[in-house]
């Protein structure tokens, strides 16, 4: 069984973003790192391969030049190669092209199996694996508490409101796994050395075969008009307790009526 | 007018609260249609009727599949109505409807949309963006937009309308009925409100200590008739189910009062309750994020305040 990991390079959470003149996220003025939600799908891979019921496991994100750095952390956890789609073309895509392009790379690298995050952390639109699925016609299996294969099934449990839902479909399938999955290993030095002889392959919208002015700022169908910062919340009343914080949190409660 | 889809959720409670929001959203656009998956019952026409839905489309068929099949029958219906946009609200099944319904239609997505509206005729959006930090304001500019839009953004409003009720047999695709729900293992009632409905939530981090300090959270939250709520640092450790995470991998929730009680207040947390609207803090860390935004903060050990605090309600409930 081949598995494909989508992973995206996305600016550190913690930084200060900025957005550039164009109303895009200049991904330029934030250290980048691999999305801390795509590590769990990149650690499930690592086992299904160590387990021995993925036979390969390719990492391919679609992001600028250092996203690269994205593929090698994935690779110094396991699997086997990545590729690396990108194009100035790119810049400013939507979700739509962007799934497009994750979908043609993955008629090219082919799969039985691909995994992803729940969610970007920059974007945190949380689209991208239902677009792939239905670009290629696949099954899919989303939001993933828990994952398990065998004999050409995935089968995953899934969180609902009031319910734990199990839920089967054949492969190939493209499955999201969410964070109540096992954490990724930190990789040993070892992994770490071993995983730069890696290969990387990187393609072009044009080795794809996708024509560019279907992507990027222009062609986007939702267009940003504008983008503020959050107004801050008024300075509260903060109090050390001497004894009467209980009390004093009551008066507060009360004075807008919850008490 | 144009037309506007509405993917509505029917529980044995009636219709959700958020199927309400959206359909009030969906009227600044255009004339709502009700997209009802299962069963349509009168009470639940009646009160798709009473927010304004002028047609139900009913669409049997898709129990035991997760989104797959109500994405396909949305498609078909928009095959033939060329709705404006179409509204669903932000979740797990939401975000997977919306996401292949954009991709059939070529249709421009937003997801997590804190107001709808039209400007000029175009479908514009408001989505807090970055973990809560920026506002940013999108347009639509496909002929249909595809929005999902957060519960609790939008305030539910009536205006009685007297539906179309019409029921829509969908040829579903062997990809629609590909993934099938095997097994469902219903939760254990609690009895406290829905997180995510609550008027008053009442959370606790990892500061609560154990398992066991958590019941001085449940006992507050039952004090104040509120829900439960928890950091991932909480359900990480088991301490409470998953299903109270409140945060960007968990929950947003937008009550009236929200309590944090030891909770440091990373900005994952603060992404799912920083648009409550009272805060209270209690934390033993004069310097925890959590203070930023709280109208109240007491600085201090959460065993030693929030029990003086349940006494105290107690008193003034007389
Ligand atoms: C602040 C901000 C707001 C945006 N708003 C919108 C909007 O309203 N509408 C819109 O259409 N686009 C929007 N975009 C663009 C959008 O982020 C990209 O098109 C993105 O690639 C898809 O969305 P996501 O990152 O939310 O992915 P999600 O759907 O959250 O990603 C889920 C999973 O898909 C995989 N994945 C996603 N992107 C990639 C990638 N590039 N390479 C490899 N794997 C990937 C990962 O496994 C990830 O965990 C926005 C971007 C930013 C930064
Ligand atoms: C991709 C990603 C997604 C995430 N999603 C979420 C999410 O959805 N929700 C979420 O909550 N987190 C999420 N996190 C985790 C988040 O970053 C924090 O680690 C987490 O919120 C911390 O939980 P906490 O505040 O309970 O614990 P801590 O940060 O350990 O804070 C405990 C606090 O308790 C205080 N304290 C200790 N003892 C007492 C006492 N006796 N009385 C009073 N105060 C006391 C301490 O001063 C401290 O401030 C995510 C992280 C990542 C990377």
């Amino acid at each position: 069984m081949k598995i494909v990991v989508l992973v995206k390079y996305v600016p550190e959470p913690t930084a200060t973003w900025k957005f550039a003149p164009d109303l895009t996220l200049d991904r330029g003025a934030v250290e980048g790192r691999l999305s801390e939600l795509d590590e769990y799908a990149v650690e499930q891979a690592a086992r299904l391969q160590e387990a021995g019921t993925a036979s390969e496991v390719v990492f391919l994100t679609v992001g600028p030049a250092k996203a690269v750095d994205g593929l090698r952390k994935a690779l110094a956890i396991g699997g086997d190669s990545a590729v690396h789609v990108t194009d100035a073309a790119m810049h400013g895509s939507d979700a739509l092209a962007t799934s497009l392009v994750l979908a043609k790379a993955l008629e090219k690298t082919g799969f039985d199996l691909v995994l992803t995050g729940m969610a970007s952390t920059d974007a945190e639109m949380s689209v991208v694996p239902s677009m792939v699925a239905d670009r290629l016609g696949i099954n899919q299996a989303t939001f993933a508490g828990a994952l398990s294969v065998e004999g050409g099934t995935v089968s995953i449990k899934r969180d609902s409101e009031g319910a734990v839902l199990e839920v089967s479909t054949a492969l190939p399938a493209i499955v999201s796994i969410t964070d109540t999955n096992p954490e990724a290993r930190y990789p040993a030095f070892k992994a770490i050395m071993a995983s730069k002889k890696k290969p990387v392959t990187t393609y072009s919208l044009a080795d794809l075969g996708v024509d560019a002015s279907s992507v990027g700022l222009a062609a986007a169908a939702v267009k940003v008009t504008s983008v503020t910062p959050t107004p801050a919340r008024t300075a509260g009343t903060i109090v050390p307790d001497e004894g009467e914080g209980g009390a004093q949190l009551a008066e507060f409660l009360s004075s807008r009526g919850f008490v | 007018m144009s037309e506007v889809l509405v993917l509505v959720e029917n529980t044995p409670q009636g219709i959700r609260k958020s199927s309400l929001e959206l359909l009030t959203a969906a009227r600044r656009l255009g004339s709502p249609s009700a997209v009802l998956c299962g069963a349509a019952d009168d009470a639940a026409v009646a009160s798709l009727g009473e927010y304004g839905a002028a047609t139900v489309y009913v669409v049997p068929g898709t129990d035991g599949y997760l989104s797959v099949p109500a994405a396909e029958a949305i498609v078909d219906i928009a095959g033939r109505t060329n709705p404006v946009a179409v509204l669903v609200t932000s979740g797990p099944i939401g975000k997977d409807v919306a996401a292949r319904v954009a991709v059939r239609l070529g249709a421009g997505i937003v997801t997590d949309a804190t107001d709808v509206r039209s400007e000029g005729g175009v479908v514009t959006t408001s989505q807090t963006v970055v973990s809560g930090q920026w506002v940013a304001t999108a347009q639509v500019t496909s002929a249909t937009a595809v929005v999902t839009v957060r519960p609790n953004a939008i305030a539910p409003e009536a205006a009685p309308a007297t539906p179309a009720v019409q029921t829509v047999d969908v040829a579903f695709s062997a990809a629609a009925t590909g993934a099938k729900i095997t097994a469902s293992n219903p939760k254990v009632s609690t009895g406290r409100p829905e997180l995510t409905d609550a008027a008053v939530v009442v959370s606790g981090g990892r500061g609560v200590g154990s398992e066991e300090g958590f019941g001085v959270i449940e006992r507050l939250a039952d004090s104040l008739g509120g829900a439960v709520g928890a950091t991932r640092a909480v359900t990480d450790l088991h301490w409470v189910s998953h299903d109270l995470q409140v945060g960007q991998t968990g929950k947003t929730v937008a009550p009236s009062l929200y309590v944090a009680a030891g909770i440091s207040g990373a900005i994952q947390h603060r992404a799912g309750m920083q648009s409550s609207k009272t805060i209270v803090a209690v934390n033993k860390d004069p310097k925890a994020p959590i203070f930023q935004v709280a109208d109240y903060g007491v600085i201090g050990d959460l065993h030693k305040v929030l029990p003086a605090l349940i006494d105290e309600i107690g008193k003034r409930k007389g």
